[in-house]
Order: structure tokens, then C-alpha cells, then sequence
């Protein structure tokens, strides 16, 4: 049995992004890159299945320029077996591309299930999963909180959290698509020996020219800038009735939303 | 020409330690710190994350990695919480080192597995109260008489020594006296053996949650076999044993500074005084500039000296270098780490309190800074 994390490398969460003078992009020179911390979810989740199902084999999936490498091997270093690095040294594809050169390079590789984060926390965009389950006629389930194994293995039973504290379960037989939310699991560190381990783990490299099949992208980037920095508040005085009226009145003439 | 990157191994590990000392260590070093308590539960996650055994070959359940590598992960554990590291760095170097250069195959196989693994910790005897910077003067006798070494004395500020998962310590006994020298040998005695006592010690400044004891060896007797390397060679092991724990030690300097660097930073970024950060005026930034730029100097120093030692050759002057320079860094940035911090330095909700206090045993342990000074004006010839 084959199990798929498909993994990205966004800029880590602390990172102050800076825009280039051109606006054509961000500066990646003082950047640090990280996993995706949902992606994280989807590693540790695909290892601990695999661990349930005796010959399962996992690997991760990763389109990006030379420094996504790094991503794959700290997946390779949690305990995924191999790496699949499809190189993108032009700027980043959007989602439906992105779907596209997936589908491609993982429709014949014999896979039961695609773990993935629900969205990569740099564009969030939040589609490429369903896109590409679309693409492989497969369901797909998003913001899982919670992957039961069936215990004949023939699929799972899957918690899907939605608004106001209500959940949906499915339960589905293999093939299909995860997409991973915060709680599913404890993602593993990366131990030691797992680092070294993975440096003979074996990683395929291919090319992502080869899977775009003359398709071009539907989004293009015209320019980037940081959002308007946040002005300061507004603290409301006295007895609660003249907060009470300050406020309406605030919303009235204000920001005019009452 | 040389060569700055870590390979990225080293840089993989460097961010998971970093990771996992910000999550598991972070929220807690301050309760710890304060209750003065030792943690299993890190201990644990420390061993199954594989910080024991760092540099020790896989056969025996270390990690084969190189010494680069283990002071990369000291460093971040330090820059954290000093008495973590402490933890890792004094079980790596005088726990597990001696036993794995020293023991033979049957000690090997006995006791490193455990070790490596974290399910138990192994302290080194060497200092007692009346021998410290001079380990000459140690008193502490092992006796050979039909098969069994007889042991009495004592020994004090021994780290790891008294845990719950201490299987026991290695001690540094004289074993004879040949012409008036004293003969010195290390032999190895189990946490249960009768006669054997260790005592945590309570009331620390520094290190707080790391665990400290005083051993008391009363008529203590263990097989003649239990002697690690040869009869009289205690002196020697115990001399290269602290070569590279130095290494460690500078480790902890340069994590510590690190570390104290970072909140100093982030405080005076953040503290406004007549309308403006504090790190605006000169008087504070120029602290801060020097902060960084010893703290750089510092690593280039300690990772040199890594190095020397990962290519086999001789390291011992930088190793001294490194630990007496590292852990003066330390002093001089949490020093203005406090004062940055103004009256908030001195209160323990701040962790400029904790650097403060913890930096101090660097000046100390495993060869005080005069000591440091001594070997390496040897090295020059002096």
C-alpha cells in the first residue's frame, strides 16, 4: 500500500516579510523556511497509518525550487520512506497548475490515500487538495480532525470539523484525499537517528516543465505589498449606557457599518 | 579555503532542537527552576529524541554523530535552559564518554544501551570537597584485596549522580602510591551497591533543575572487574574526559549568551522610555552590538575547536579557549541582559534572572576560568 503527503515550504511564521522594490515577489534572502505547519499533520498522520499497515509504504511529495529539498528531508528525518522533489526553479504556480503537475507525476503511482495540510499557511489559498482530488475523480475530505483506521484497512472513518462546534463523519474506502487541520495528531520531532537516517533515504527528482502538458496558469501576480499597518484603537470611557451610546455612535459616523 | 555552512544534517538538527526546546522546555523551565525539580518527563522525551549518546556509535545505541553536531545541540538547549543542557551535556561527556572510551566490551554492552537511550543516567566522581581545581589532592581510596576493590571517601557536585534513573557513577580513586605518586583509576560502582550513598544537593543558585549530588563511599565493594580501563590510568581519563567536555561547557556558554542575547534584544525593542524604544539610544545599542559581535566571535571559536576534534586533530588548547572565552561571553551578556531589563532584570517572571544566575557555574565547572587560563598559557609555553 502506497500513502502520498503532499508537503510545502512556506517562510516560517516569525519571519518579517519584506517585498521586493519591484513588488515582484518577497525577499526570500533572510527568510527561514519551515514545513507548513499543517503539512506537519499530514507527515505524522501518513507515518502512524503506515505503522498500522504491515509492507505500507509512504512518501512525500514536494514542488518547489532547490530549497524545498530541506522539507522533504526533515519529512524524510520524521519517518516518511522516500521523496519525490518536483523541481520549480520559476516563480510559484498557482493552485490549479500546481494540481495539474501533481496529478500528473502521482496518477500511476498505485496510491490509497494523499495526506495533506488543509492549506499552506504562506498564500493560503486553501483549494489544491480538492483541486487535485477533482483531477483524480477521488473524494476528499478537508479539515480533518480525526483518522480512524478501518480495522479491515479497506478505508477509514474521518471527523470533518465545521462551524459552531458541529463535526461531520464519513466513513470512506481507499482511494481518497485528507486534508490535515491543527489537533489531529502531535506531529513527531525529528530524533536524531531519524537524521541521520535520512540521508540515505532515496529522493526522485523531476521536473515540473515536464508535467505542465502546455497548460499555462489562471492566476497571475501583477504586484505584492504589505497590508496597511493597523491603526491604533479606540478606548471607550465611563458607565456602560455612555460606552453603550459612544459605540453606536462610533458605528454610525464613523466606520458607518450601523 | 574554509568554509562556514553546517552540513544539513547539522542544520536539521539545529531547528529540531530549537523546536523542541521552545515547546517542551520553554513553558516549564520556570516552575522547574523555582521548585528546584528535576525533570523525568524531559529526560525521557530528551532520550527519545536521542540527545544521549550523542557522538556514540550506533552499535551501542548512540547516534555516530560528530561533536559539531552535539555542541549544535547543547547550544540550542541551552539557549533555552541552561539546566537541560546541563543535563545532556554533563551525561554525553562524563556519564557515557569515559564508559565508552574506557570500558571494555562486556561494560560496553552492560550499560550503554540504557544510557544512550535516556531510561538511565551515569555520573563521574571526581571532585570532593576538599579537591577541586587541584584533582591531586583527592582522597577517595579503592583498595584491591581478593578480587574486590574496597572504596571509601567521598565526592561532591556530581551531576546526574542522584536521580531515580542513576544506574550508577564511575569514581576516580587512588588505587595505590608508587614513588610518593599516587596511583589514580576509575572504577565503576552501581546506584544499589551497599556502602554507596548519593545525596542530592539542595539550595543552588545556578542550574537549579539540573541534579547535583555528594556521594559517600563507606566500605563500598565491587568486583575487581568493575575497573574501567587499565589500573592507574585515572588521570589520563580523566584529563581527556575533560578535554572534550569543554566543548560541551563552551556549548552551554554560547547557547546561554544566545539566548540571553535574544530576550535582552526583544525587551529593549520593546521597553519605551520618553517616547522611544530603549534600544534606540546609543548607550544600549552599543551593548547590543557588542553582544552580537562577541557572541559570533564566540561561535566561530567553539565550532573551530569542534572541528579540530572531527578531523582528529589535537584540540585541546581551543577546547580551552572556547570554554573559558564562551562562558565569559555568557557573563557579559546576561550582565546586560539584567541591566537592559532595568528592575524587571531582577524579577524572576523575566528570564534575564535565570541567565543571570545560571551563567555563573560556566566560570566554574569542569575547570574554573583560572584553570582555563592556566592550561592555555601551558599550551604557549609559559
Amino acid at each position: 500500500m502506497n500513502i502520498a503527503v503532499l508537503i510545502k515550504q512556506v517562510p516560517d511564521t516569525e519571519t518579517k516579510i519584506k517585498i521586493k522594490p519591484d513588488q515582484s515577489g518577497i525577499e526570500e534572502g533572510d527568510i527561514k523556511f519551515i514545513v507548513n505547519p499543517y503539512d506537519e499533520f499530514a507527515i505524522e498522520e501518513a507515518i502512524k497509518t503506515k505503522e498500522k499497515i504491515p509492507g505500507a509504504t509512504t512518501f512525500v511529495v514536494s514542488i518547489g525550487p532547490e530549497r524545498a529539498g530541506e522539507a522533504i528531508r526533515t519529512a524524510l528525518a520524521m519517518g516518511i520512506d522516500k521523496g519525490i522533489h518536483i523541481v520549480n526553479n520559476e516563480p510559484a504556480l498557482d493552485s490549479y497548475l500546481t494540481a495539474k503537475v501533481l496529478h500528473g507525476v502521482l496518477k500511476e503511482r498505485n496510491i490509497s490515500v494523499i495526506f495533506s495540510g488543509k492549506q499552506a499557511i504562506d498564500f493560503d489559498h486553501g483549494q489544491l487538495t480538492q483541486m487535485l482530488a477533482d483531477m483524480l475523480d477521488w473524494p476528499c475530505v478537508m479539515i480533518t480532525e480525526s483518522f480512524q483506521l478501518k480495522e479491515d484497512k479497506s478505508g477509514a472513518k474521518l471527523v470533518r470539523r465545521l462551524g459552531g462546534g458541529a463535526k461531520e463523519i464519513y466513513e470512506i474506502a481507499f482511494p481518497f484525499l485528507v486534508g490535515c487541520e491543527k489537533g489531529l495528531n502531535t506531529p513527531r520531532y525529528a530524533s536524531l537517528p531519524g537524521i541521520m537516517k535520512a540521508k540515505t533515504k532515496p529522493v526522485e527528482k523531476l521536473l515540473v516543465s515536464n508535467y505542465l502538458e502546455g497548460q499555462s496558469a489562471f492566476v497571475s501576480y501583477k504586484n505584492y505589498e504589505l497590508p496597511p499597518e493597523r491603526m491604533a484603537g479606540k478606548k471607550l470611557e465611563g458607565e456602560p449606557q455612555i460606552q453603550a451610546q459612544s459605540l453606536v455612535k462610533l458605528l454610525r459616523e464613523e466606520s458607518k457599518v450601523i | 579555503m574554509p568554509h562556514y555552512d553546517l552540513n544539513p544534517e547539522q542544520d536539521m538538527l539545529r531547528k529540531t532542537i530549537r523546536d523542541f526546546a521552545e515547546k517542551e522546555v520553554k513553558p516549564i523551565r520556570q516552575k522547574l527552576d523555582e521548585k528546584e525539580e528535576f525533570s523525568y518527563e524531559l529526560v525521557d522525551k530528551m532520550g527519545k529524541l536521542g540527545l544521549f549518546g550523542m557522538t556514540i556509535s550506533e552499535e551501542y545505541g548512540g547516534q555516530g554523530m560528530d561533536y559539531l553536531s552535539y555542541c549544535i545541540a547543547v547550544e540550542e538547549l541551552a539557549r533555552v535552559d541552561g539546566c537541560q543542557a546541563a543535563t545532556v551535556a554533563a551525561e554525553n561527556s562524563l556519564g557515557i564518554g569515559p564508559l565508552y572510551h574506557y570500558g571494555n566490551e562486556e561494560q560496553k554492552r552492560k550499560y550503554l544501551p540504557d544510557l544512550c537511550s535516556g531510561k538511565k543516567l551515569w555520573g563521574f566522581g571526581l571532585t570532593e570537597p576538599e579537591a577541586g581545581s587541584d584533582a591531586g589532592n583527592s582522597k577517595t581510596k579503592a583498595e584491591l584485596k581478593n578480587g574486590t576493590w574496597i572504596i571509601n571517601g567521598s565526592k561532591i557536585f556530581i551531576t546526574n549522580a542522584a536521580t531515580k534513573i542513576t544506574a550508577g557513577i564511575t569514581v576516580q580513586a587512588i588505587t595505590g602510591v608508587k614513588d610518593d605518586k599516587k596511583e589514580m583509576s576509575c572504577i565503576i560502582v552501581e546506584s544499589n551497591t551497599k556502602g554507596f550513598t548519593a545525596r542530592t544537593m539542595h539550595n543552588k543558585m545556578t542550574w537549579r533543575s539540573s541534579n547535583t549530588a555528594e556521594l559517600y563511599f563507606d566500605d563500598v565493594r565491587v568486583p575487581e572487574k568493575n575497573l574501567l580501563g587499565a589500573r592507574g590510568t585515572g588521570f589520563k581519563q580523566m584529563l581527556s574526559t575533560l578535554d572534550s567536555g569543554r566543548l560541551g561547557i563552551a556549548a552551554m556558554g554560547l547557547g546561554g549568551a544566545q539566548g540571553a542575547f535574544e530576550a535582552a534584544l526583544s525587551y529593549a525593542q520593546e521597553r519605551k522610555v520618553f517616547g522611544k524604544p530603549i534600544s534606540s539610544f546609543q548607550v544600549n545599542a552599543f551593548k547590543l552590538a557588542d553582544c552580537a559581535m562577541e557572541i559570533e566571535a564566540a561561535r566561530g571559536l567553539l565550532y573551530k575547536a569542534c572541528w579540530l576534534k572531527d578531523e582528529e586533530r589535537p584540540f585541546g588548547k581551543e577546547a580551552s579557549m572556547a570554554k573559558l572565552y564562551c562562558s565569559e561571553v555568557f557573563h557579559r551578556v546576561a550582565n546586560h541582559c539584567v541591566q537592559l531589563h532595568g528592575g524587571y532584570g531582577l524579577m524572576e517572571e523575566y528570564p534575564a534572572a535565570k541567565f543571570y544566575r545560571d551563567q555563573k557555574l560556566l566560570e566554574i565547572g569542569e575547570g574554573t576560568s583560572e584553570i582555563q587560563r592556566l592550561v592555555i598559557s601551558r599550551y604557549l609555553g609559559c
